[in-house]
């Protein structure tokens, strides 16, 4: 085992029997959660109509029968898609990252950028530091774009709600297509050459290299990484999880059948756009936008602009952009928001269109 | 000792001043500490991630919130 070589001998007898209580606790858990799982659609329906006064087949059945399943099997996913990207982020730092990327070939280190966005460990917070640090060491700008892209718009509170959701589909193309735009976007940003457009201090920082020394993480040492991850993002997201799903349920209840096919159906060319721009000034985070997109979808609402709402939710937002402006002028935000746009636009309506 | 908390403001970034005061204080090193929030102050150490902390001058993690011993071993206790 990896993890007794990091050890020093005399520990290794007392570190294999911690290893494999763990191991024993860990598969109790999964069967737990398995268990759990499978009985969840029962369960809310017999919560809604065995134990609640509530008549079967009324529109305040139907909504908290939507409320009473998808919270919990939400939270659950959730939980395991959060614990499982955390131990694989505990693999990967920013500097490790960057170093990776630093010097690669354009059109390779979008796609690599574009891969390592999603599983680099970051929070929107550092966005400032992580750009300078990128280009002032020869990461270049498109792919540090890529990189900055994909970050937000593909994470495992999206994947996770997507897939409990509305299945792995849905997630697929998602994370798919996230990933197509994060790389097609940070190239045409590089091809425009805009180096120029980086507020002047940037490029005068002469960002020290920093030796850190390496931390050796044990296999135990990720599990508690993952297993932070979790309550730090569950804790953090579960109240518009809850929010989210309670006017997900109001929708699935109250609002008639093909009521948003006019809307944001397929027929209306124009929904695809007006999603985008609705959806760049919002500000939510996956866990609250996407209950409401199942419910949306439910009513008719066409996939592909759908998609395209959430993708602008999460990957344009207004905070983000107010942060970047401290590094980058405004034609190059402009740029940022405009080919990130544009990318978006053609997934949706590419999926209006196959599906 | 000089430490200093980089970060723009974040609840991590707090969370980190909080800790590293709690820490001087059970430990009674004598330490000051500087919040740093400019971001070219930030980036001009070098660091990727906030928050990050730096022992005279001395990087010592960033991107996350510390755990309490971490601190008291950089603070040599």
């Amino acid at each position: 085992m990896e993890l007794k070589t990091n050890q020093p001998m005399q520990d290794g007898g007392k570190i294999n029997k911690m290893m494999a209580l763990n191991l024993l606790m860990g598969a109790a858990g999964i069967y737990l959660w398995w268990t759990i799982y499978r009985v969840l659609p029962d369960l809310s329906s017999w919560l809604t109509y065995s134990l609640l006064p509530i008549q079967e087949g009324s529109h305040l059945g139907s909504s908290v029968e939507f409320f009473l399943y998808d919270t919990p099997k939400v939270m659950m996913l959730l939980f395991i898609v959060v614990f499982g990207v955390g131990i694989i982020r505990s693999f990967f730092t920013p500097e490790k990252t960057r170093a990776f990327l630093s010097g690669k070939s354009e059109f390779a280190g979008n796609i690599l950028a574009a891969l390592l966005g999603i599983i680099t460990p970051f929070c929107s917070c550092s966005a400032v530091p992580l750009f300078i640090g990128f280009v002032t060491t020869g990461v270049p700008l498109g792919v540090t774009f890529s990189f900055l892209i994909a970050a937000p718009m593909v994470n495992e509170i999206a994947l996770g709600l997507l897939y409990g959701l509305l299945g792995w589909k849905v997630a697929a193309i998602y994370m798919g297509t996230g990933i197509f735009i994060a790389i097609s976007a940070g190239w045409v940003i590089g091809r425009l050459k805009m180096e120029d457009q980086i507020e002047d201090w940037v490029t005068q920082t002469n960002a020290a290299a920093i030796n850190m020394e390496e931390e050796k993480l044990s296999w135990n040492d990720r599990i508690v990484y993952g297993w932070d991850a979790v309550k730090e993002i569950i804790g953090k997201v579960w109240i518009y999880v809850i929010l989210g799903i309670a006017v997900g349920a109001g929708i699935h209840g109250f609002v008639p059948e093909g009521v948003m096919a006019s809307i944001m159906g397929k027929g209306s060319w124009w929904s695809v756009p007006l999603s985008v721009i609705i959806g760049i000034p919002m500000y939510s985070n996956a866990a609250g936008i996407i209950p409401i997109v199942e419910a949306l979808l439910g009513k008719g609402a066409a996939l592909g602009t759908v998609l395209a709402f959430m993708m602008s939710v999460i990957a344009l937002s207004l905070p983000e952009m107010v942060i970047l402006r401290k590094v980058l002028k405004p034609k190059l935000i402009a740029v940022f928001i405009g080919v990130v746009g544009c990318g978006i636009l053609f997934v949706g309506y590419l999926f209006n269109m196959i599906i | 000792m000089e430490i200093k908390v980089l970060g723009p403001g974040c609840a991590k970034c707090k969370k980190t001043e909080q800790l590293v005061q709690e820490v001087i204080k059970e430990t009674g090193v004598e330490a000051t500490i500087e919040k740093v929030s400019d971001m070219m102050q930030i980036a001009s150490y070098g660091v990727f991630g906030t928050p990050s902390v730096i022992v005279d001058g001395e990087v010592k993690c960033t991107g996350k919130v510390p755990k309490k011993d971490d601190i008291k071993k950089w603070l040599g206790k």
